[in-house]
């Protein structure tokens, strides 16, 4: 069969399928492609509708040739992740344009196939789920629709529909016994995980006050009894220790044998669930006691991941709320935290000088550091004013209007030039407690910088200039320390109840779908066959349960598709029934004697039965040896029969 | 022990059809499972292919719902094995009426499939010899195929292996399935295309009066007509009316015709003789004329109408000279 016998309806059905799968790429692709593919998907439907003959072969080439300069113009390369799904796409919709034999129809379904499962590498929301479930059944409708072009389309989908609900069970079979491997196989390319949000690894004015603009969840925290007050959440990220006159940046990396800091109080135990930053920060609220299987922890408190976090990861840890951080204070590292570029700042140089003169003691230093901060009249805003050259002088003396970074840059510059050992770290500070789910969500827009303050005795301690200056962001989050009219994403600002509401359920929702299908990993494979009564579940007993598994499954769809089997012939069934009720009435078939011979004696002793008695038989002889029988013929004589009382 | 294994192994099956000899079955065949044969089709293997990439792409860059759809197609191709299956199995397939045709045309042996399950079947191909013919059989439905074959020569033209098959509903996989119902066509000579008439009947029987009409017996009357023997005129009835009748008979000694193997010329060929006999015995049908014919050791007596062209050209196609 050529494609040319696909019914137009079934051709346009198909296109229909390959824009499902395409359409929500368009978020992302360059403008220009999205334009092309929509115009060759009009111009192939228009083609159909016209029954007009497909381009020559020659002006597929060219656009073909020309779609993969324009994709290497776009990317300057053609290979990676974005330019690769950018080329699918452009293939698919070029490959719509020469469907001359059967096999290309095939291409076409299993590109688009390819096209819904790289959706998936921007997004993997139930949203997403739902878009790509009707994609497959458009698709495999269609595919149905190359095999039967004479049925209806809605036939078809519903044929479609149902061999999914049975590849259901296999598929959550395959999902949960498949043995899982952590990825990647091999080294991704290099943009495979941008576009992913997150703290920076440098800090210069303005990098998270961009951050706090997004709405983005950073990570969920599950606390095992209550969750602390929100002034002691402080979910602690990269340490900056060096920096240029504009921007700071991390130390060298030493890693800690063991966890050096004294703790008093009771733990708070939890489990964070990461969303992927592609960095190796694991995010803990300070100062966590227990370093995870997959991290190690720094000499300035940083819990890092071996591997970048690129999927989304959940660790449990457990961190004391009140310490003394007495480690990492090696000469070196105090000189580090002292460090500071010549000539710049000189007027903050200057007061620092000041207090360093009048007052005796590192301490009474910090003191009147923070004293300052909080009396000068700093402005915490989203939108703070570009800062020139002397940075931290124009912030503290002249503009006064600035973020997190801001009031964490200009302390620690004041204190190191007045010569107290300081550092900035950054991290999140707050969290959301969702009350549907208990879960605490984390968000980028909670992105927060504070400082430390090396005091012989004391150790590193916390100092968080923004909270010394605005007490409420600390107090109450950034929707309340922002002043009105700043743009915050709408629901980060929302109040309004049932908008609330909403979102909290939304959010419990999706914590569910990420727990439960996306953070399903090699970790949760292995607790769950545990669970199951499998211990130590090496890979050949988790073939054979899979194999035993689909062999079971497939066995039971078997018997269900196959109930409808019969072996009889069912005018046979019917008549023979017939003739036995007949018998019991005393008037048994002769085996010489043909059905209507037989019927016309029946009728002569039984005549108020004579008409039903003819119709059957007369039907049998039709069902049996004319040309053909039909199955309202069939049941007929059925119920005839059943109905029949001699 | 090994041969009861075997027995039911398909490959035994599959073996049987390939190198054994296999007869005509007759009566009703039953596709049973195994007689039902399953494999992937090129696009099916293609398809599978299709999935393992996906799955690697799933694992290098750890996408959970990669992997959901990944398996999703898993399943649904496993799935679709047992739809294309079903969509074959349980079939019965008998013979049906096949009509003569001349040598060179092709034969339509029409075969019936029945389907006496609770659910439809779609696509089902028929196919001889390479040419394939496509049907739908619905629930509690026999359906009648007619499943080209191109003849060649006359005589008997028996069924070949039917195949039939399936890809129904997704195109990975081929069911199929062989049959062979007991079924012969009767195949003409194929008339010769020779613009030479039909032999002439004797010459005493030359005023015959009309086409298909003799002297032996009375068969009625009719107006006369200019070109009417006056011997054939009924002068009795002529007599008790005002016009003038002439009288019909039916008979073999009139314009009979003979066609006779005999007299053709001695230096043609079997197939050439049997070709133009063929084409007189139709001409002289279409005529509505009365024919015989004579072969070697074979004499069908004269008569006419469509039975005695049937029994002519069968004689004519199962001559062996």
């Amino acid at each position: 069969m050529t494609p040319s016998a696909l019914p137009l309806p079934h051709l346009l059905w198909l296109l229909t399928g390959m824009a499902l799968a395409v359409a929500p790429h368009t978020l992302w692709l360059p403008w220009w492609v999205s334009a092309t593919v929509a115009t060759l998907f009009l111009w192939r439907a228009w083609l159909a509708r016209k029954q007009t003959a497909l381009p020559a072969r020659w002006v597929v080439v060219v656009l073909t040739v020309a779609n993969v300069a324009g994709v290497y113009f776009s990317y300057r390369t053609i290979f990676g992740r974005d330019p690769g799904v950018t080329l699918l796409v452009v293939l698919l919709a070029l490959k719509m344009m020469e469907t001359r034999t059967h096999r290309d129809l095939y291409v076409m379904v299993f590109l688009a196939y390819f096209i819904a499962l790289a959706h998936f590498f921007y997004s993997q929301t139930i949203p997403t789920a739902v878009l790509t479930l009707v994609t497959v059944l458009a698709t495999t409708s269609a595919l149905v629709g190359i095999n039967a072009p004479a049925r209806p389309i809605a036939d078809n989908l519903k044929t479609s529909g149902w061999m999914l609900i049975q590849a259901g069970p296999i598929m959550l079979l395959l999902f949960f016994l498949f043995p899982r491997v952590q990825g990647p196989l091999w080294g991704v390319p290099q943009d495979a995980f941008s576009g992913l949000t997150g703290l920076s690894d440098t800090m210069s004015p303005g990098t998270i006050s961009q951050l706090s603009q997004s709405d983005a969840i950073a990570f969920r925290v599950k606390f095992e009894g209550a969750s602390p007050p929100r002034n002691q959440l402080y979910w602690r990220g990269p340490v900056f220790w060096d920096f240029d006159g504009r921007t700071w940046r991390p130390g060298p990396v030493n890693f800690l044998r063991d966890i050096q800091y004294e703790s008093s109080g009771t733990p708070l135990d939890y489990e964070v669930t990461l969303e992927p930053h592609n960095r190796d920060w694991l995010f803990a609220l300070e100062m966590p006691a227990r370093v995870p299987s997959a991290g190690r922890l720094t000499r300035d408190y940083q819990l890092l991941s071996l591997q970048p976090v690129r999927a989304r990861i959940r660790y449990t840890l457990s961190s004391y709320p009140n310490y003394r951080a007495t480690g990492g204070a090696g000469p070196r590292e105090l000189a580090a935290a002292l460090a500071l570029p010549p000539e710049f700042n000189p007027r903050a140089r200057a007061l620092a000088r000041e207090w360093r003169r009048t007052l005796d003691s590192d301490a009474a230093i910090v003191r009147q550091a923070i004293s300052f901060i909080r009396g000068a009249g700093l402005e915490y805003t989203l939108l703070p004013p570009l800062l020139g050259r002397h940075s931290v002088d124009e912030f503290l003396f002249d503009t006064r209007q600035g973020f997190c970074e801001h009031f964490a840059s200009s302390f620690v510059f004041l204190l190191r030039a007045a010569g107290v050992p300081a550092r900035i770290v950054t991290g999140y500070q707050g969290g959301d407690l969702n009350p549907i789910d208990g879960y605490m969500v984390v968000r980028q827009s909670d992105a927060h910088a504070w400082t430390e303050v090396w005091l012989a005795g004391n150790g590193w301690m916390r100092v968080d200039p923004t909270a010394a200056a605005v007490p409420v962001r600390v107090e109450s989050g950034i929707t309340a320390a922002a002043p009105r009219g700043a743009s915050l994403t709408l629901l980060t600002g929302a109040n309004i109840g049932w908008l609330r509401a909403m979102r909290y359920n939304w959010d419990a929702l999706a914590n569910q779908w990420n727990q439960r299908v996306l953070g399903y990993n090699p970790d949760r494979q292995r607790e769950m066959l545990s669970w199951l009564g499998v211990p130590q579940p090496d890979w050949q007993t988790m073939a054979m349960m899979l194999f035993w598994g689909v062999a079971g499954v497939l066995l039971a769809t078997a018997l269900w598709l196959v109930r409808g089997i019969r072996r009889d012939d069912p005018v046979q069934r019917a008549w023979l029934r017939f003739c036995d009720k007949l018998r019991r009435a005393g008037l048994a078939r002769a085996s010489t004697e043909g059905p209507l011979d037989y019927a016309s004696r029946v009728t002569g002793r039984l005549p108020s039965r004579a008409g039903t008695v003819r119709a059957i038989a007369e039907l049998y002889v039709d069902l049996r040896y004319g040309p053909r029988s039909d199955r309202h013929s069939v049941s007929r004589l059925r119920h005839l029969v059943r109905d029949f009382r001699p | 022990m090994l041969e009861r294994v075997l027995q039911y192994s398909q490959l035994y099956n599959f073996y049987n059809w390939v190198f054994k000899h296999h007869a005509p079955e007759p009566g009703v065949v039953f596709l049973s499972q195994r007689r039902v044969y399953i494999l992937p089709t090129r696009q099916g293997i293609v398809f599978g292919f299709a999935v393992i990439l996906m799955l690697i792409g799933s694992i290098n860059y750890s996408l959970s719902l990669g992997y959901v759809l990944t398996f999703l197609l898993a399943g649904l191709g496993t799935v679709s094995i047992l739809h294309t299956f079903r969509n074959l199995a349980y079939l019965y397939v008998s013979a049906g009426r096949v009509a003569p045709l001349f040598a060179g045309d092709t034969a339509q042996f029409q075969i019936f499939l029945e389907n006496r399950s609770g659910f439809d079947r779609h696509s089902v191909n028929l196919s001889c010899r390479g040419a394939t013919v496509s049907c739908d059989v619905p629930v509690l439905c026999a359906v009648p195929v007619p499943v080209p074959l191109k003849s060649e020569k006359r005589g008997w033209l028996q069924l070949e292996r039917v195949t039939i098959d399936t890809r129904y509903p997704l195109g990975l996989i081929r069911a199929w399935s062989y049959v062979q119902p007991d079924m012969r066509a009767l195949v003409y000579p194929r008339p010769d295309t020779a613009s030479l008439p039909m032999p002439r009947s004797a010459p005493e029987t030359g005023d015959a009066i009309s086409a298909g009409a003799g002297t032996d017996d009375f068969a009625g009357l009719r107006p006369y007509q200019a070109s009417d023997s006056p011997r054939h005129i009924a002068w009795k009835a002529a007599a008790r009316g005002d016009s003038l009748l002439t009288k019909l008979f039916a008979g073999q000694a009139a314009s009979e015709l003979w066609f006779d193997w005999n007299e053709l010329p001695p230096d043609m060929q079997v197939e050439a003789r049997l070709s133009r006999l063929a084409r007189w015995v139709l001409l002289a049908e279409e005529q509505g004329l009365r024919y015989g014919l004579m072969l070697p050791g074979i004499s069908v007596p004269s008569s006419d109408g469509p039975e005695q062209m049937e029994r002519c050209l069968k004689e004519l196609a199962l001559h062996d000279a």
